[in-house]
């Protein structure tokens, strides 16, 4: 093994170990940052000897071992002078004497939990949610600040800056290492998968840059909602957000064009979707039902994202029960957005008369006011009434709000082939 | 990336010798572990080839060939599909993989082919654009 290789082989045992070793820590030491520090000592120390002695057989109990003799040393010098972290250092050295020989089966013990506790403390309501992106990432995610950086476009000092300014805040706002409480359960977990969704998103919608490490955000976020389902299976929003994630990811292959153009997805091939991330969708969505969560916020999404899933080609897409699924997540979450989508689905499912009903109802929708999209949904459901000439009003306004060119164009030609109407059968698509 | 994990076969498990019940449940333990890391993506077990076929092909010709197969050696007795960071990533997750079989065994990493496509996602209302939308709405309502 060359030292480069060694070193590769290091980034990757920090890859599979960091979130436990800095989760075990944290419990000890009752300090996210202090444990993170502690952490990357061992990380240094690692690469410093591994490159000589090969890379031990358990390589994540070396590094604990390595964390935990900083963790005393430390508090040994003094340097935490309160009395909790005294006491802790005799925990410390005592456990440090009885300690098994097999460190990884006693890390395991309740590994569970203090990841669990890790997850809850960087994404805690009192950091800003760039600061919970970065800190989850960091802490959970295994990433460098350097990869975090390079992920979202903005230069390594930015993320290291967000990273120890999100420690400091949870230091000062004593913010215990605990699992919430039942009572706040709920609400602190929606925080937790909004920051994995947000972490999705990032990576499903980059728009900018050097594309290539983009998607491996959406790995991420993928992979850290794999983890949270495992560490609360019973938590049905977790599987349904899961659920929306790798059904959404299974598209991905099928939303570029060769020329790099974005393709939309009643347009897209699906034989490149990818059928396992759906298989696994699908079934995260049967977990989701067996635990009766089918009401929740991300589980009605995903289900949605399912019945695309499910249609073999565009036109198998069962609408009506899209619009069903949208009118349930308008009574979960009330949104004119979700409203103006259940539109849509009327309006495949029942003709463009029913869906105008629902759609004209937003006309006065103060969020609506700017988004291109509805004038874009109106106008089209006015050109397949044949209405051309309110239609051609509609693609006007609609390609005046969208700041995409290739948008405006495609919404420029609508509008002027409402100018010329068709003979017959307006064979317009439904830009949806 | 994508890897798919070899089991090689061995003179056992062609002939079927299942494995020790110890084994199972130690491979149990693995496979929850790769779960709970969020790397597993799919695996199974396979039987021996003496319950497969092949099918040969040349030019128009095709040939069935009925197992077992007699190289024993590159044959595949199962197979697991890991998502990870890097190769390295793969191989550390495999050194932790019991020993698959009750005698010597090997275990091969082969990257999947992916093409990456992830870029500009059009907002001319595709569904997954809208959804962004909602998102930004439950967020609002959230805070």
């Amino acid at each position: 093994m060359t030292a480069s290789d060694t070193h590769r082989a290091i980034h990757a045992v920090w890859r599979i170990e960091s979130a436990r070793l800095i989760a075990g820590l944290a419990r000890m030491v009752r300090d996210v940052g202090l444990a993170e520090e502690f952490a990357q000592d061992a990380l240094l120390a690692a690469l410093e000897q591994w490159p000589k002695s090969g890379v031990p057989d358990k390589p994540g109990a070396w590094l604990m071992a390595i964390a935990k003799r900083r963790a005393i040393d430390e508090l040994r010098r003094g340097k935490r002078l309160e009395r909790k972290h005294e006491e802790l250092g005799h925990e410390l050295e005592a456990r440090q004497a009885q300690a098994t020989p097999d460190l990884d089966a006693a890390l395991d013990d309740d590994v569970g939990d203090d990841l669990l506790r890790l997850v809850f403390t960087a994404c805690h309501p009192v950091l800003s949610t760039e600061a919970r992106v970065a800190l989850t990432l960091r802490l959970l995610g295994g990433l460098t600040t350097e990869e975090i950086a390079r992920a979202y476009l903005v230069p390594e000092p930015t993320v290291a800056q967000r990273i120890v300014r999100a420690k400091r805040t949870l230091a000062e706002a004593r913010v215990p290492f605990e699992v919430p409480r039942a009572d706040e359960l709920e609400e602190r977990l929606a925080s937790v998968l909004q920051v994995i969704y947000l972490i999705f998103n990032e990576g499903y919608s980059a728009t900018t840059g050097d594309d290539w490490l983009r998607p491996g955000l959406c790995e991420d976020a993928l992979r850290l909602g794999r983890i949270l389902a495992g560490l609360v299976p019973k938590e049905p929003e977790v599987h349904g957000l899961v659920a929306l994630m790798e059904i959404q990811a299974s598209r991905s292959k099928a939303r570029l064009g060769p020329s790099g153009e974005p393709i939309l997805l009643l347009e897209q091939n699906r034989a490149r979707w990818d059928r396992l991330l759906i298989q696994r969708g699908l079934a995260a969505l049967d977990r989701v039902r067996a635990l009766g969560g089918e009401q929740g916020p991300y589980a009605l999404q995903a289900a949605i994202a399912a019945c695309h899933a499910r249609a073999r080609t565009a036109e198998e897409t069962d609408w009506a029960r899209i619009a069903a699924l949208y009118e349930q997540l308008g009574e979960v979450v009330p949104s004119p957005v979700v409203e103006l989508n259940r539109g849509v689905a009327i309006s495949m499912a029942f003709g463009p008369e029913a869906g105008l009903q629902v759609i004209d109802a937003l006309a006065s929708e103060p969020l609506l006011r700017n988004y291109h999209f509805l004038p874009s949904v109106r106008g089209d459901l006015l050109w397949k009434l044949g209405r051309f000439d309110e239609a051609r009003k509609e693609f006007e306004r609609a390609a005046s709000l969208t700041r995409n060119e290739r948008e405006r164009g495609l919404l420029l030609e609508r509008a002027a082939a409402c100018a010329r109407p068709p003979a017959s059968e307006p064979k317009a698509p439904t830009r949806f | 990336m994508r890897f798919m994990i070899l089991v090689k076969a061995t003179k056992d498990s062609e002939t079927g010798v299942m494995p020790s019940e110890q084994l199972m449940a130690e491979m149990g333990r693995y496979n929850e572990e790769l779960v709970k890391a969020g790397v597993l993506l799919a695996g199974e077990g396979l039987h021996p080839s003496s319950k497969g076929a092949r099918v040969r092909f040349s030019g128009t010709q095709r040939t069935v060939i009925d197992g077992p197969f007699a190289e024993t050696k590159e044959l595949i007795a199962g197979f697991w599909i890991f998502q990870v960071k890097s190769k390295e990533e793969a191989i550390e997750w495999v050194k932790r993989c019991p020993n698959p079989m009750l005698e010597d065994s090997e275990i091969e990493i082969r990257q999947v082919f992916e093409t990456e496509d992830f870029a500009e996602s059009d907002p001319s209302g595709e569904l997954r654009k809208k959804e962004e939308e909602l998102r930004k709405v439950l967020d609002s309502q959230r805070r």
